[in-house]
């Protein structure tokens, strides 16, 4: 590709790209890491060689895109222009897809998406209930375009953004555009971005740093992995355009290491956009330099905190340093330095292409444009959501998400990863923005947002979130790392009954004491998740001190697993899986549970298909 | 501990500036060569870039992507993030660690297989989920399925044992 | 040079003092753990918390790395703060039990029970000793090692470190070194001793003085502070002097 030498000519070549476009059909398929596992590779390879065998590559394209966020039905595809989306796609359907695109596409019915609700087939991707009520600003183009192309990106409109910046904005312009759209942070705490960037321009020092925080380290949030590896471009625009306003000749996006797909992505689009002179000296024929460094991290959850990531960046270990100073004031090697999340990053191309006025007019008062959530966990729908800010937990639960699978209850939503907390099903129409998750004692965090039925231990989540802040806390300041481990034992104390009633109080202190004195953001919010669900779940705390009952039968200590033979048909499969030969009983008669043996590994309630297994 | 092939390490190192900015970096390929961080291994970085060893220890010793013993040959990251940990991983883990003898995470003592636990891959759809090698994810686990997973890559993993039957034999006699 | 206000006292100071050197110009006591004078401040045992308010918000910040700037409201000892210490301090004395300093405090701060599980560790990470080797004895023989609950003040791969000169700096500086008192009840995770019974100390050695550095427990009950009341706790008991 030819190196662009005026903002003019990327219009140029859109315009270009666009009428070069044929009618030509197009399947493309998603081959995120998602689809990924869930086989993409291999449906792409028979569905090449499907359209060889019958000599149809020239006449319908095939083309590998990046997560459309709907990963647990993948593998998933649609076919251009009709945008019919196949959904859970396998090797053998190969030939049926080519047939029917080849033969005037009648669609496939088997692999159209299936309404549960009503057991409709739907045609296409925008019908779908999942997407309908979606506002997808920053995830629109992931099924359209090849994210190792940046001609794809180009053609739906890439790059106009940066055209336009250089060429009708002064860069305090950019600043001021951003600070009236009401952007603020999409990496956890909410700060105005622009607010931030104008702190930045007010330092002299040079020079300027750039950061893009991509260390998506809240498990069960995966939207910064799916836009990097879907539109890693548009990310880019956005770290150019802040480059300009923010007038910075260098930036490092922080990738975590989990990411091999997305780090590969980037890489080839860092260079693609250095070959079409997009990065690097004289960008677009103006004076500008800049560049994008990408820094892989190595696995640590803290170092998604801005002074522990530049320590990593650095060649640190990533332990936080407390603030003030802050980045903007002393970052990267002491320079004023400012750090942003991928989605907000790309939204900045958005803002300066749609306007300020428009980008503010989605959202809540306090908290403007789009977010995304990553719906996960007893859920029907898992999958990436970009919903305007304001909509309440009941849309996105039973409306996105097609409620709580096998027609159980829902209990809570645990919002906010490690830093936030669990929303009881009854504050189900809270809207979501980032004042109202705070003061429901949760937080927007980075978005994630992990629905739990009846069947899901209040406190064995408790537990859970210590048990992964205290291995990644960084162990820096003292109430952090042991306020965690000594939580965590408590927490274990009484998911095994052995509990007292004062320990509740104790919790209680112990958690307002980690958030006062603690260094960082991490130990600050650590007891987020123990705290929320002691104002919410008492009740399931007492009944695990007081009755020594787990009443959601999770915490291993406070059940035991039994047989009803009135229900076992003796098909032995429960024995075939028992690790520990507890089960007794001969083939076809009612087989029996040795308690004293089991280890309540739960095999046997896995496979047992007449469901006689029970729990108390 | 195996012999470290010391003459792997300069050609790697040729490769970085010497700056600091550049260890994590250069750890992180020394660790996919070797499988872990040889202790000379790491005192020759102190050295060239001029970092403390204490820093250099302390780097290697803070991130999950280091380990100052060899892994395994395949390296099975069971994810027990949020979204996989509802959906009942640890059940699967519990199994897997069972199935290989293993305490814990860890390696096996015949360095075939090493056990990790990772939080989050990002394919928490998916969840239950493990990725064996950095690169093969296995979706929807059950530990009905965790036998199967070990024995594809266990097979594998055998497969040059099995080529040298004259070894075999003589090991029996 | 910047003015600030500390605990309702203006105060002037040069630029680039922390407000923990502020308030100790000030003579207002602020305990801390990892603080030296001659290392770079560190933040970790966030003892030396103090209540600031910057206009907007209070928060608690810890004042040995706290820039002093112009028109901060400083609080050292508001109740949030005190709470915040008392809370802070009763957890200290679980990890490490065997601290004469902490045990100090513990008693100095009013702290009268421990409600977790004793841990007995011999090193709280503040990190004086690895900052003083590498600051003042410019050796870097010791560093930190592991990550959250696996962090630990170590030499590289356990071993003999050669740049060590056995200076024993590291353990001079080292807050938590010192024993606490062996005396009466020193299997207990709480010292305070002196204050609640009658102390084996005050009855071999009478009104004498101990030959050990005043514990504060001693200090404020023992023979040196006759006129601080505190009750008895069994009925025969009778404080040394008030005969
Ligand atoms: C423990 C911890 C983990 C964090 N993890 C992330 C992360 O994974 N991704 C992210 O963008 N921000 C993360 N943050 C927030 C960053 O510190 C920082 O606020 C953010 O990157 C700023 O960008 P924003 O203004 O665009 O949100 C984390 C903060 C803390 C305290
Ligand atoms: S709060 Fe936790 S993560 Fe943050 S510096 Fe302290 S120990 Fe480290
Ligand atoms: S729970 Fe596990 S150990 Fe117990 S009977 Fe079932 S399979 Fe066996
Ligand atoms: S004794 Fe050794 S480790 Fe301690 S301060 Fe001196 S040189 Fe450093
Ligand atoms: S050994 Fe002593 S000085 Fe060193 S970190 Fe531990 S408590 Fe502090
Ligand atoms: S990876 Fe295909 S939809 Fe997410
Ligand atoms: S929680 Fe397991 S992949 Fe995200
Ligand atoms: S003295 Fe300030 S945190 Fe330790």
């Amino acid at each position: 590709m030819l190196k662009l030498k005026s903002p003019y000519e990327i219009k140029e070549l859109q315009l270009c790209l666009e009428a070069s476009e044929t009618a030509r059909p197009c399947i493309s398929v998603c081959d995120g890491s998602g689809c990924k596992a869930s086989g993409a590779d291999n449906v792409i390879k028979s569905l090449r060689a499907e359209l060889d065998k019958r000599g149809l590559q020239g006449t319908i394209d095939l083309k590998s895109t990046g997560c459309h966020g709907f990963c647990e039905k993948g593998p998933v595809m649609i076919v251009w222009p009709e945008k019919v989306f196949y959904n859970g796609v396998s090797l053998s359907d190969a030939k049926d897809i080519v047939n029917s695109v080849s033969n005037g596409h009648k669609p496939v019915e088997r692999l159209l998406y299936k309404d549960p609700a009503t057991g409709e087939r739907i045609l296409h991707e925008h019908d779908v209930p999942f997407y309908a009520r979606q506002q997808r600003i920053l995830f629109g183009n992931n099924g359209k375009l090849d994210p190792k192309d940046i001609r794809d990106y180009i053609k739906v409109g890439g790059y106009s953004a940066l055209g336009k910046a250089l060429t009708d904005f002064s860069p305090e312009q950019v600043v001021e555009a951003v600070k009236r759209s009401g952007l603020r942070g999409r990496g956890g705490a909410g700060f105005p971005t622009g607010v931030k960037w104008e702190a930045l321009r007010n330092s002299a020092v040079r020079p300027r740093y750039i950061v893009c925080n991509a260390d998506e380290g809240d498990p069960g949030a995966f939207m910064d992995r799916s836009l990097l590896e879907g539109n890693p471009h548009s990310v880019i625009e956005g770290i150019i355009i802040g480059a300009y306003a923010l007038e910075a000749k260098e930036a490092y996006v922080y990738v975590r290491a989990e990411y091999p797909l997305a780090v590969e992505h980037l890489t080839v689009a860092i260079q693609q956009a250095e070959k079409a002179g997009l990065l690097g000296d004289n960008i677009l024929g103006s004076k500008m330099s800049f560049r994008i460094h990408l820094v892989q991290g190595a696995g640590a959850f803290v170092c998604g905190e801005e002074t522990a990531l530049l320590a990593s960046i650095e060649g640190r270990v990533g332990e936080p340093h407390p603030r003030p100073p802050y980045p903007v004031q002393k970052g990267l090697w002491g320079k004023p330095t400012v750090i942003n999340n991928v989605k907000t990053w790309a939204s900045v191309p958005v803002i300066i292409n749609k306007g300020a006025d428009w980008y503010a007019s989605i959202g809540t008062e306090r908290s403007k444009g789009t977010m995304v959530f990553s719906l996960v966990g007893k859920i029907n729908n898992t999958g990436l959501v970009e919903v305007p800010m304001g909509i309440t937990l009941r849309e996105m639960i039973y409306e996105i998400g097609g409620g709580i699978p096998k027609g159980k209850k829902l209990k809570a939503i645990q919002i906010g990863g490690p830093s936030g907390g669990c929303i009881p099903a009854s504050m189900i129409d809270l809207p979501i923005d980032y004042e109202a998750l705070t003061q429901a004692g949760s937080m927007m965090g980075s978005g994630g947002m992990v629905v739990m039925d009846e069947d899901t231990c209040m406190v064995d989540v408790a537990r859970y979130f210590m048990e992964f802040l205290e291995e990644e806390s960084c162990g820096k300041c003292f109430p952090c790392r042991e306020g965690t481990q000594q939580m965590k034992g408590i927490l274990n104390r009484i998911a095994q009954g052995k509990g007292e009633e004062s320990d509740l109080e104790l919790l209680d202190d112990a958690g307002w004491m980690i958030k006062e004195t603690s260094l960082c953001g991490l130990g600050q919010t650590a007891p987020n998740p123990v705290l929320s669900t002691l104002r919410y779940f008492r009740d399931e705390y007492e009944a695990h001190i007081r009755d020594k009952k787990c009443p959601a039968k999770v915490c291993r200590e406070l059940i035991v697993y039994q047989i009803d033979e009135t229900i076992c048909d003796g098909c032995h499969a429960c024995v075939r899986v028992c690790a520990s030969e507890a089960i007794l009983g001969e083939k076809d008669k009612a087989h029996e549970i040795e308690s004293a043996k089991c280890i309540k590994c739960g095999a046997c309630l896995e496979v047992c298909q007449p469901k006689a297994v029970l729990v108390h | 501990m195996p012999q470290v092939e010391m003459e792997k390490v300069e050609p790697l190192l040729e490769q970085f500036e010497d700056q600091r900015i550049n260890l994590i970096p250069i750890l992180q390929e020394v660790q996919d060569t070797y499988r872990y961080l040889p202790q000379e291994v790491l005192k020759r970085i102190s050295r060239k870039l001029r970092v403390p060893l204490t820093e250099v220890y302390q780097v290697a010793t803070f991130y999950r992507c280091f380990s100052l013993v060899p892994r395994g040959k395949h390296v099975v990251q069971v994810c027990l993030g949020t979204a996989c940990h509802v959906r009942g991983a640890p059940r699967v883990l519990d199994r897997m660690l069972r199935d290989l003898k293993l305490a814990g995470p860890g390696t096996t003592p015949d360095l075939q297989f090493t056990v990790e636990t990772v939080r989050c891959i990002g394919c928490c759809g998916l969840a239950p989920v493990a990725r064996v090698d950095n690169a093969n994810t296995h979706p929807h686990l059950t530990q009905a399925k965790v036998g199967g997973l070990l024995k594809k890559y266990q097979e594998k993993a055998e497969a040059p044992k099995a080529a040298k039957p004259d070894e075999a034999s003589h090991a029996k006699a | 040079m910047p003015t600030l206000t500390i605990n309702g006292i203006e105060v002037q100071v040069e630029k680039g003092t922390t407000v923990l050197e502020a308030a100790r110009f000030l003579g207002i006591p602020i305990p801390t753990l990892c603080h030296d004078d001659g290392l770079v401040p560190y933040g970790a045992c966030r003892l030396c918390l103090v209540e600031v308010s910057n206009g907007r918000k209070q928060t608690l910040q810890a004042s040995c790395c706290l820039p002093a700037e112009d028109g901060l409201k400083v609080l050292t000892h508001s109740a949030r703060v005190e709470r915040a210490r008392r809370l802070l301090v009763e957890m200290y004395v679980a990890v490490c039990p065997s601290s004469k300093r902490i045990q100090d405090m513990a008693s100095a701060m009013g702290v009268r029970q421990v409600r977790y599980q004793a841990k007995h560790e011999t090193c709280i990470q503040c990190g004086l000793c690895v900052r003083t080797c590498e600051q003042q004895m410019m050796a870097g023989a010791i560093g930190f090692s592991g990550r959250g609950l696996n962090r630990s003040v170590s030499r590289p791969f356990d071993m003999t470190s050669e740049l060590c000169r056995q200076c024993g700096a590291c353990l001079y500086v080292c807050p938590v070194c010192e024993s606490r008192c062996q005396g009466p009840q020193a299997e207990s995770t709480l010292c305070n001793g002196c204050l609640n019974i009658s102390t084996v100390c005050f009855q071999s050695y009478d009104n004498a003085m101990c030959f050990l550095e005043p514990c504060h427990a001693c200090e404020i009950g023992g023979p040196f502070r006759a006129d601080v009341q505190v009750k008895p706790r069994s009925k025969d008991f009778t404080r040394i002097g008030e005969k």
